[in-house]
């Protein structure tokens, strides 16, 4: 038998996303494994059983192997990779914390990741984000859970410069937010009359 | 072509180009930069329309938007009603008429672009006036963040109407050399065309942008026509300026009659006179500077009218100027129809005013001091302080995080305004300020002599004060306030709701004030006890679209859709909205409507197979040694003695008892649950679950996780489902033996996880399938294609409501309302009685829910066979006449379910009816269309109630 | 629209809150032995004063984490966020915050 096709909730949007101009550029993310990390205490026996120190900033992320721990509580993280698939990556973790008293569980399939690039990325964003995105206060390795639109999201700001950010959705929330980015950036995408 | 009262040079308008507009259906011409106001006054035209009760004709009586008087409808580029003439900005085409007071909505779709955007500042300064500039300079360039905002359509605030000079030049070339430099600092927006209209908490501010209303029909359609800025500053800076106020007196209300700092702005922004022959009547000095400058530039003034015995020390300057100045003297009244055409003057001394005479004029200029614009303040709940010596509310205390600056704050002149500007700015900085932080030179002004604090004129026209008009737009006069006073009322407040004055589409910006001393004058007490009434937002009037922004349309509500979506459109389901999801309802065929296709599907789940996208469903991993300890807790029935490979049904319900969500339970491992939740109740659980670990439980280990999206879930359901899911997972024996109903095993497809569980909704032979969205249109289509040979049909969210109210299964939401418990439900199966306690449980012993007059779940069944009765319909007593009794009619309980049944070939309801149990087997009425449908009361499961039919 | 401070997430608007009623109304040991009034009392019954009130609240479109605050309930403002596991903050301490300008 054929293996099974893969689809994605923004296929459908992919023609509208590659038209944006240079200045608002949306890349849906590839498919990554990600699991939900649950964990009372981090410290060194955490970090060497699970490979990062997960980290215990609010409102931060940092580089994980090939993916990314974002913190989303004070015992509970998001940890993405690109090589294993999503059952390897929960059973790795899974095994990882279970002694510690933690768990760990699949939700490769729950977000999806949206990577925003360009100039206007902070004023398309501000038009439905009320949290602070000044690249003095949402640096690189900031990170957010939020509203954007009418959609929680966790944002992550990849650069200092707050022109490249991941903004991850919940999967059914997806093609909504793809048409709220998208009407939000249309004031971007021929010269613009009218510029604060 | 030249407009007769336009000067020949000055003003900030575009000579060299013409704009055509239409007013009252005349084409006129005007200049870039006009309001529609100042073209209209160009042309010579004062009467805008006719007051809303009166029908008096009324005008242009100021130049912003405290005017009173010059409400327009707006035709072209689009409808809109109820704008002031003096804040449309002039373009090419535009189309108005005026308004007697209210207008009318357009009754086309408004194609325009709307939107909000946050910003997040150090200092937000509200104003571009001289003090407003001061202050963002200051902040500015001390590196602070800044926004600066200001209605008007350029920056300069009071300058813009006079001829004062900063640094010995024109004080505009300061204005644009403060302009260019905010406009080189990075961390500075400058947003003019924008009302700051309401201050909120934590230094919250809304502001409307009008970003290409003034483009008319060359407004690009990319581009939004208003924004709603939501601005969030640590320190806010008012510096919104005065109002001009007026004084009160007999028939002031012709076209003609205007606030004196207009005329002043009429004739240097806009280069238009607004009349020929010219009377000044004030109570302070500034109206002297209106006085001059019309002189002038062309304009004979008659006389300066001041009520103050001993005048003004500008009166020599007058009088060189061969204008007559009488001091001690009031206007009483005036003539005239739809334009002024005599000023009544009369000496005025200890409030006794004497013989009068009539000056003709076509303009009479009035100033009864200045309203510091305190509106933001007041919003974010100052305190106001009457000043008794300038007649006015001065901000009274000082707020975290909003200072008042310049003329809002009551200070008199232009180099204060500079001053005070910068020093509130520099009380929000953290660090010092910048070295090059300079302000401009101000010439020294002339000591003012003190003004009168004069609101009315004693009527001696004999009117009684009801053609002396305080609210113009109210037709609200001295008389309403003391026929308002008469009844009894004391309170400004009470005062405003019953004269009205106030709520009219300027909100009272210079009635407002006037009220508060003439009542106070009427009660013989300080107006500091009157004080104003409650400053709200908006500060202007802010279009419901603008509020609305990009929330329209599709983007009104989040359409959330599984992962299957394109499939269901692509199969032409008819979608109905479960919460933010939107479901396949049904899957009608060609010339089906949604009762023959429900009846279609509803058949082959019962007779072959049928296939329901179930993804909505919450999910809930629930990991942790205490896991089972939670669910213990929450659920009424035992989930700890669930076997690791099995399912349970269960019930959550409130501390109160009530029934809030059931759903499947699938014990994944000793330490591992997956909880399955109804649609609307995902969130729900969760928040629950969470709630109680968090702040009751914590010290059990235990971690819940949102799973619905994981997971897409595909109930195949039928007779036939067997061979279906057998034929797709081979490795599966799918024998009832072998897989019993209430277990679930894992499998693969093509290396895909894939989980199966023998769960029915339906009553009959059913397998979920579990697999990761990503591959859920690849497994859909794999089942479908399995299921061809038995005529496998999608079914709806409508045919699974069939199904299961055919099994007596509520939904929870729909058949149960809060009020209801397990044991309403006829659930008392569900409820442990070996669990010493979980949630709600104690309630059930309540005498209430003991009581055996309870509303029960229960059947009902049309006795015509024929009737569908109405989801909601009320259940009385059998009536053998078959009429309603006279009212109140007891009522037994109410419809919450009911649908044809294509297995009972008959409809069918479910219902709440008080002791319903014990009613079983009896006939009752249910009223539909005005007549009483007679129905079987029968118990829950009509449709195999032995279950015969979930293994096949 | 007022900005609450999550103990974790720091300041953000109210409605990314949702409120939970009055703190420090623990579920009863044994519910069983309580009294028809006595439990009606803990499921019903809840202070609504004028002024300090200690209530949960939930982050919920944040981190979703519970936290308990003192607010005052005719001006609305926030006097003090604090953990779960934080003992009730006693008078004295919250006028000494107020004096130190460290309440939020």
């Amino acid at each position: 038998m054929a293996e099974l096709l893969r689809t994605s909730p923004l296929d459908a949007w992919t023609d509208a996303l590659e038209r944006l101009p240079d200045t608002v550029r949306i890349a849906v993310e590839p498919y990554v494994a990600m699991v939900d990390v649950r964990l009372g205490t981090v410290g060194a026996a955490a970090s060497a059983a699970l490979g990062v120190d997960l980290p215990t900033a609010p409102g931060t992320w940092v580089p994980a192997g090939t993916g990314r721990a974002v913190w989303l509580g004070p015992d509970e993280w998001l940890l993405s990779s690109t090589t294993e698939t999503p059952e390897e990556l929960e059973a790795r973790v899974r095994a990882a914390v279970l002694p510690l008293g933690g768990s760990a569980t699949d939700v490769s399939a729950q977000r999806i990741g949206l990577r925003l690039t360009g100039a206007r990325v902070r004023d398309v964003l501000a038009k439905g984000c009320s949290i602070d995105l000044h690249p003095r206060v949402f640096g690189r390795g900031s990170s957010a859970q939020t509203t954007l639109g009418q959609a929680g999201v966790v944002l992550l700001a990849l650069f200092d410069a707050a022109d490249d950010v991941v903004v991850l959705v919940r999967s059914s929330f997806a093609g909504y937010l793809a048409d709220w980015l998208l009407d939000a950036a249309l004031e971007f995408t021929t010269t613009p009359t009218h510029d604060r | 072509m030249t407009s007769p009262f336009r000067t020949s040079t000055g003003g900030r308008i575009d000579r060299a180009t013409t704009v055509e507009f239409t007013f009252d259906g005349q084409t006129l011409r005007g200049h870039p930069g006009d309001t529609l106001a100042s073209a209209l006054l160009a042309n010579g035209r004062h009467q805008i329309a006719t007051s809303i009760k009166l029908g008096r004709p009324r005008g242009i009586a100021a130049a912003w938007a405290e005017d009173p008087g010059g409400l327009v409808q707006i035709e072209e580029p689009f409808p809109e009603p109820m704008l002031l003439a003096t804040t449309v900005e002039l373009h090419e085409g535009l189309a108005a008429h005026g308004l007697p007071g209210q207008g009318r909505l357009a009754d086309v779709p408004d194609s325009a672009r709307y939107d909000a955007v946050h910003h997040h500042v150090d200092v937000l300064v509200v104003g571009a006036g001289p003090a407003g500039l001061a202050a963002a300079l200051t902040a500015a360039r001390a590196g602070a963040r800044v926004a600066l905002v200001d209605e008007q359509s350029e920056a300069g605030g009071s300058l813009l109407s006079g001829t004062e000079r900063l640094d010995d030049a024109p004080a505009l070339q300061w204005v644009a050399a403060a302009v260019a430099e905010l406009a080189g600092l990075p961390e500075v927006l400058h947003l003019q065309r924008t009302t700051a209209f309401g201050s909120y908490d934590d230094g919250f501010v809304l502001a409307l942008e009008r970003r290409t209303d003034h483009l008319g029909a060359a407004a690009p359609k990319h581009v939004s026509r208003q924004r709603v800025w939501r601005i969030r500053a640590r320190s806010i800076v008012v510096a919104t300026g005065a109002h001009e106020r007026p004084v009160v007196f007999a028939d002031n209300d012709r076209p003609g009659i205007m606030l004196a700092g207009a005329a002043r702005t009429f004739l240097h922004r806009y280069g238009v006179l607004p009349g020929r022959e010219a009377v000044v009547f004030t109570t302070n000095d500034s109206a002297y500077d209106a006085a001059l400058d019309l002189h002038r530039a062309g304009v004979h003034v008659q006389a300066v009218v001041d009520a103050r015995p001993e005048g003004s020390p500008r009166r020599a300057e007058c009088e060189r100027a061969g204008i007559r100045v009488l001091s001690g003297a009031v206007v009483t009244g005036t003539r005239g129809a739809e334009r002024i055409t005599h000023a009544l003057v009369a000496p005025f001394a200890d409030g006794e005013v004497g013989a009068g005479s009539a000056i003709t004029c076509d303009l009479l200029l009035v100033s009864g001091g200045w309203n510091p614009a305190v509106h933001l303040f007041s919003q974010a709940r100052g305190r106001l302080r009457y000043d008794a010596a300038l007649g006015a509310f001065l901000p009274g205390e000082e707020l975290d995080g909003l200072a008042v600056a310049g003329s809002a704050a009551g200070v008199p002149d232009l180099a204060g305004c500079l001053t005070d500007g910068q020093r509130v700015a520099r009380a929000t900085l953290a660090g010092p300020p910048a070295a090059d932080d300079r302000l401009p030179t101000a010439p020294e002004s002339a000591v003012p002599t003190p003004p009168l604090v004069l609101w009315r004129v004693p009527d001696t026209s004999g009117a009684d004060g009801s053609t002396s008009f305080v609210d113009l737009q109210r037709d609200a006069t001295v008389a309403d306030i003391a026929r308002a006073i008469g009844a009894g009322l004391r309170s400004i407040e009470h005062v405003k709701r019953y004269t009205t004055i106030g709520t009219a589409h300027d909100q009272g910006k210079t009635s407002g004030v006037l009220t508060s001393g003439i009542t106070a004058e009427l009660l013989a007490i300080p107006v500091q006890d009157t004080g104003t009434t409650t400053f709200r937002p908006p500060y202007t009037p802010v279009a419901f679209a603008a509020l609305a922004g990009r929330d329209r349309g599709r983007l009104f509500d989040p359409e959330r859709v599984t992962a299957l979506h394109e499939w269901h459109v692509a199969a032409g389901a008819v979608f109905e909205d479960v919460g933010q999801w939107k479901r396949p309802r049904h899957y009608p065929r060609p010339g089906e409507d949604m009762e023959a296709a429900v009846l279609r599907e509803c058949a082959a789940a019962r007779t072959g197979v049928g296939i329901l996208d179930g993804s909505t469903l919450g999910k809930i991993d629930v990991q942790g040694p205490d896991a089972a300890v939670l669910l213990d807790r929450l659920y009424t029935n035992l989930m700890s003695s669930l076997k690791v490979g099995s399912v349970r049904y269960g019930v959550m319900c409130g501390v109160d008892g009530m029934v809030i969500d059931d759903g499947t339970v699938l014990r994944l491992a000793e330490d591992r649950f997956l909880v399955l939740t109804t649609t609307g109740g995902a969130a729900k659980v969760l928040d629950w679950m969470e709630e109680w670990v968090q702040t009751e439980w914590p010290d059990l280990r235990v971690h819940c996780t949102s799973v619905t999206e994981q997971w897409c879930t595909f109930p195949v359901v039928g007779p036939r489902s067997r061979d279906v899911v057998g034929a797709v997972f081979p490795q599966v024996d799918v024998s009832a033996e072998a897989f019993p109903f209430m277990t679930w095993r894992d499998t693969t497809l093509d290396g895909v996880p894939v989980r199966l569980a023998r769960i029915s909704f339906s009553g009959e032979l059913a397998f979920e399938v579990y697999v990761n969205p990503w591959y859920a249109v690849a497994v859909w289509q794999r089942l479908l294609d399995a299921g061809r040979p038995y005529g496998i049909t999608p079914y709806g969210t409508e045919t699974m409501h069939v199904l299961r109210a055919e099994k007596g299964y509520p939904i929870i939401g729909q058949d149960t309302d809060g009020t209801v418990t397990p044991h309403d439900l006829g659930m008392a199966w569900a409820v442990s009685k070996k669990k010493p306690d979980f949630v709600g449980k104690r309630s059930f012993a309540r005498p209430a829910n003991q009581d055996p007059l309870r509303k029960h779940l229960v059947g009902l069944l049309p006795v015509d066979r024929q009737t569908v009765l109405p989801e909601g319909s009320q259940i009385v007593e059998f009536r053998t006449d078959g009429r309603l009794p006279p009212p109140p009619v007891p009522m037994l309980g109410h419809v919450t379910s009911s649908y044809r049944s294509a297995e009972l070939a008959r409809p069918f309801a479910l219902a709440l009816v008080k002791g319903g149990r014990e009613r079983i087997g009896e006939t009752v009425h249910v009223p539909v269309d005005g007549t009483l449908v007679p129905v079987e009361v029968t118990g829950p499961v009509l449709v195999d109630p032995e279950g015969a039919r979930r293994d096949g | 629209m007022q900005l609450i401070a999550c103990p974790w997430c720091g300041p953000r608007e109210e409605v990314e809150f949702h409120y939970g009623g009055q703190a420090h109304v623990p579920y009863p040991d044994s519910p069983a032995e309580l009294s028809d009034e006595e439990w009606a009392h803990y499921v019903f019954f809840r202070d609504n004063p004028k002024g300090r009130f200690a209530e949960r609240w939930n982050h919920s479109a944040g981190c979703r984490r519970w936290f308990n605050a003192i607010r005052d309930t005719a001006t609305y403002r926030f006097e003090r966020v604090y953990r779960l596991d934080d003992p009730k903050p006693g008078v004295t301490e919250l006028a000494r915050s107020r004096e130190e300008g460290t309440a939020p």
